[in-house]
C-alpha cells in the first residue's frame, strides 16, 4: 500500500484503476536489414494494427462526441492509407533500412513540407501526421500507446498536467477522478473537476512515477490523499467516508429550493460558473440563482476552426433557455494567457499573462469579437442575458468594447432581428488598475464581477501555476481585501451591483468577509452552491459589517484567517 | 479527361473536404490528379492534397486517365457539389 499526498481541489471519494497518461517511449536504433521482404511484412502488419486501433478510436469518438468531432480520426485513417506516403516508406525499406527508420524519415519529410506551407491551418496538420506515425511506430516497437480516447471502463486519470483541451476530451462516464503532478486549486483540471463534481488531487509532484498504470487506487479529493493498492481495512474506511460524504451532500440538498438569504434577511445571489452549455444542468440541480460566469472559451476549443455565429448562437440560446429567465452572465472570449487556440496561431510570448489576451485580442481582431457579440445579441431574446468583458485595464477598453456591442446591436435591430432591451453590460475586475479606479468604471458599467484568480495573481505578481511562488497566492492578503472592498463600495455608490466569479467566492474563510463587505453575487462551481447557501443562512450581515474596519486593518493573510476563524465562523 | 472546379468552402480545402474527396476517388482503378497553381498531386493522397493548401475561391483541375475515369468524374462532381465543397466551372 502506498499513500500519496497532494492538494485537495475537488471533494469526494472514488475507487477505480489508475489510467496513466504518460508519453510512450518510442526510441529506436537505425539498423540495416538483410531480409527486406520480412521487413516490409513487419511494416504492413504494424499498419494494419494501427488501422484497427484508429477505427476503434473513431467509433468511440463518434459515440462520445458526435460525427463532426470524430472526423479528425477519419482523417487519421486516411493518412495511414495515403498511397504516396506508403509507397515512399516501402521504397525506403527496400534500400535495406529498418521500418522504424523508413517511417520516421518519410513522415519527417511530409512534416517539413507542411511546416513550410504558408497556411497556418495546414502547418497544424503536422500534429495529425505525428500522431499517426507515432502510433505506427509504437506498433512496430511492440509498445502500447496510452490513449485517453479508448477509456471504456471506470478510471482515475493520472497525468503530469491536463491541458484545457485534454480535459475537454475526457469522458465523465468513465473518469471518476484526476490526479496530476503539478497544478494548484485554480488550475484548469481542478476547476473542471469541481464542475464535473468528481474528486481531484493535484500538485502531487510524483504521482505519474509512483502510480502504475492499471493499479487500483482510492482518491480522497476532500483531504488530498491517494491510496494505491489499499489494504481491505483501509478500503473499508474509505467506503465509509464515501458514504458520509454522500450523506452530507443529501443534508445540504434541502437548501436547493430555499432562497439565498443571510440569517438577518439580506438577499444575495448564489450562482454557478460554467464552461460548457451542458454544465447548466449541474447549476440547476444545485438550485443556483443564475449563471455568474459562462466561460465561452470552450466553444472555441476542441475544434479546428473558429465557431460560426450560428453555432455560437445555438450554444448561448440553449443556456439562456435552460436558465428560464434567471440571470446568465456570459463573458466574452478570454483566450491567450494559458489558454490557446491552435488555429489562431498567437505568437509565443515571454509573459503570456501580461500579454496579448482576452479583450486586448477582441478589440484588435474585431471580426471574431463581432461574430461572438452578434450571436449573443441574437440569443438575448431567449432569456436574461448579461454580458461582461474580461481583462479590462483602462476605461477606453471598456468604452470601445461597449461601443462595438452597441453597434452590432443597432445593426441587428435595423435588420429586424429581435434583441433584448434589458441586457446589462459589465466587466470583470481582475486587473489591479481597474480595481483601483473602480469609482470611474462604476459610472460606465451596469455591474462588476471580480475575478479573484487573476486579481490575486496580478496584485501579488505571482504566477498561480508556479509551485515555487504558490505561497504568494493569498486570497486573504490585506491588499486583495482592500481592493475588493474598494470595488464594492465604488459600485454601490453608483447604485451598481458587484459579483465575484473566482474561486474565492466559495471559500469558507472569505465568504463571511465578502458578505460583510456587501458583495451581491457569489458565483462558484455548481458543487459549492448549496454549501455556500447553507453557510450564508447562518451568518448575520449586520453583525459581519461591524468587523469590516478591523479586518481591513489586519496586516497579513494569516492574521485575517485567524480573525475570521475566531470571530466570524462560530 | 479533365474538369475544373471552383472551391467554395470558406476555409478552402481543409482536412474534412479533402477526406471526403480522397475517400470518394480511392476505390477507382484509374490514376487521378489534382492540379493547383501548376502543381499536380495524387488525389488519392490526403497528404499530397493537404500540402497543396488550396485557398478558398480558387480553381483546381482534376484529371483522370483510365477505364473508369468517366464514372470517377460522375462521383467526384457529385461529392463536390452535394457536400458544398465547390462548383463546376
Amino acid at each position: 500500500m502506498l499513500e500519496i499526498q497532494g492538494i485537495a481541489v475537488s471533494q469526494g471519494i472514488a475507487f477505480a484503476n489508475a489510467y496513466c497518461l504518460k508519453e510512450t517511449d518510442l526510441s529506436y536504433e537505425e539498423t540495416q536489414v538483410a531480409d527486406v521482404d520480412a521487413e516490409l511484412e513487419r511494416f504492413n502488419v504494424a499498419v494494419m494494427k494501427t488501422k484497427a486501433e484508429l477505427q476503434e478510436i473513431y467509433e468511440i469518438a463518434q459515440e462520445k462526441f458526435g460525427a463532426e468531432k470524430a472526423d479528425i480520426f477519419a482523417a487519421h485513417l486516411l493518412v495511414l492509407e495515403d498511397p504516396e506516403m506508403l509507397v515512399a516508406i516501402e521504397a525506403k525499406i527496400r534500400t535495406g533500412v529498418n521500418a522504424e527508420f523508413a517511417l520516421d524519415e518519410v513522415s519527417n519529410m511530409f512534416i517539413a513540407m507542411f511546416e513550410g506551407l504558408d497556411n497556418v491551418y495546414m502547418q497544424e496538420r503536422v500534429a495529425d501526421i505525428r500522431d499517426v506515425s507515432k502510433r505506427v511506430l509504437a506498433n512496430l516497437l511492440g509498445v502500447e500507446m496510452v490513449d485517453m480516447n479508448r477509456v471504456a471502463s471506470d478510471v482515475i486519470i493520472v497525468a503530469k498536467d491536463l491541458s484545457p483541451s485534454m480535459t475537454a476530451m475526457l469522458d465523465t462516464k468513465y473518469v471518476k477522478g484526476f490526479i496530476t503532478d503539478i497544478g494548484g486549486k485554480t488550475s484548469h483540471s481542478a476547476i473542471l473537476a469541481r464542475t464535473l463534481e468528481i474528486p481531484a488531487v493535484v500538485g502531487t509532484k510524483n504521482a505519474t512515477q509512483d502510480i502504475q498504470h492499471g493499479a487500483p487506487i482510492i482518491i480522497d479529493g476532500t483531504n488530498g490523499k491517494i491510496i494505491v493498492n489499499a489494504t481491505s481495512e483501509v478500503s473499508r474506511f474509505y467506503l465509509q467516508q464515501q458514504r458520509l460524504h454522500i450523506e452530507e451532500h443529501e443534508e445540504l440538498f434541502r437548501y436547493r429550493t430555499l432562497p439565498s438569504l443571510s440569517a438577518d434577511g439580506f438577499s444575495v445571489e448564489i450562482a454557478g460558473n460554467i464552461g460548457k452549455p451542458e454544465d447548466v444542468g449541474n447549476v440547476i440541480n444545485a438550485g443556483g440563482d443564475g449563471i455568474g460566469l459562462f466561460r465561452t472559451e470552450f466553444i472555441y476549443m476542441e475544434r479546428q476552426e473558429l465557431p460560426t455565429e450560428e453555432e455560437q448562437f445555438q450554444a448561448y440560446k440553449s443556456v439562456l433557455e435552460k436558465m428560464q429567465g434567471k440571470p446568465t452572465i456570459v463573458r466574452t472570449l478570454d483566450i491567450g494567457g494559458d489558454k490557446h487556440l491552435p488555429y489562431m496561431k498567437l505568437a509565443a510570448e515571454m509573459n503570456p499573462f501580461l500579454g496579448y489576451r482576452a479583450i486586448r485580442i477582441s478589440i484588435t481582431q474585431q471580426e471574431m469579437f463581432r461574430v461572438q457579440l452578434r450571436a449573443l445579441l441574437r440569443a438575448s431574446a431567449y432569456g436574461n442575458l448579461k454580458i461582461m468583458f474580461p481583462m479590462i485595464a483602462t476605461l477606453d477598453e471598456f468604452k470601445m468594447a461597449k461601443a462595438i456591442l452597441l453597434e452590432e446591436k443597432q445593426n441587428l435591430e435595423i435588420g429586424g432581428c429581435p434583441v433584448s432591451e434589458t441586457i446589462e453590460v459589465g466587466m470583470m475586475i481582475e486587473i489591479p488598475s481597474a480595481a483601483i479606479i473602480a469609482d470611474l468604471f462604476a459610472k460606465e458599467v451596469d455591474f462588476f464581477s471580480i475575478g479573484t484568480n487573476d486579481l490575486i495573481q496580478y496584485t501579488l505578481a505571482a504566477d498561480r501555476m508556479n509551485e515555487n511562488v504558490s505561497y504568494l497566492y493569498q486570497p486573504y492578503h490585506p491588499a486583495v481585501l482592500r481592493l475588493i472592498k474598494n470595488v464594492i463600495d465604488a459600485a454601490h455608490h453608483q447604485g451598481k451591483w458587484v459579483g465575484m466569479c473566482g474561486e474565492m467566492a466559495a471559500d469558507e474563510i472569505a465568504l463571511p468577509i465578502l458578505l460583510g463587505f456587501g458583495l451581491n453575487e457569489f458565483s462558484m462551481s455548481a458543487s459549492s452552491i448549496l454549501k455556500a447557501r447553507a453557510h450564508i443562512a447562518k451568518l448575520s450581515k449586520q453583525q459581519l459589517m461591524t468587523h469590516n474596519e478591523r479586518i481591513l486593518l489586519l496586516s497579513t493573510s494569516a492574521e485575517v484567517e485567524e480573525y475570521v476563524k475566531k470571530n466570524l465562523l462560530s | 479527361m479533365k474538369k475544373m472546379f471552383k472551391i467554395t468552402t470558406p476555409e478552402g480545402l481543409h482536412a474534412r473536404p479533402i477526406a471526403l474527396l480522397v475517400t470518394a476517388v480511392t476505390p477507382f482503378e484509374c490514376a487521378v490528379q489534382l492540379t493547383y497553381k501548376e502543381k499536380s498531386v495524387n488525389l488519392k493522397s490526403i497528404m499530397g492534397v493537404m500540402a497543396q493548401g488550396v485557398a478558398p475561391g480558387s480553381i483546381v483541375e482534376i484529371s483522370a486517365e483510365g477505364p473508369d475515369a468517366e464514372k470517377l468524374f460522375q462521383t467526384v462532381t457529385e461529392v463536390i457539389v452535394s457536400k458544398g465543397i465547390g462548383e463546376e466551372c
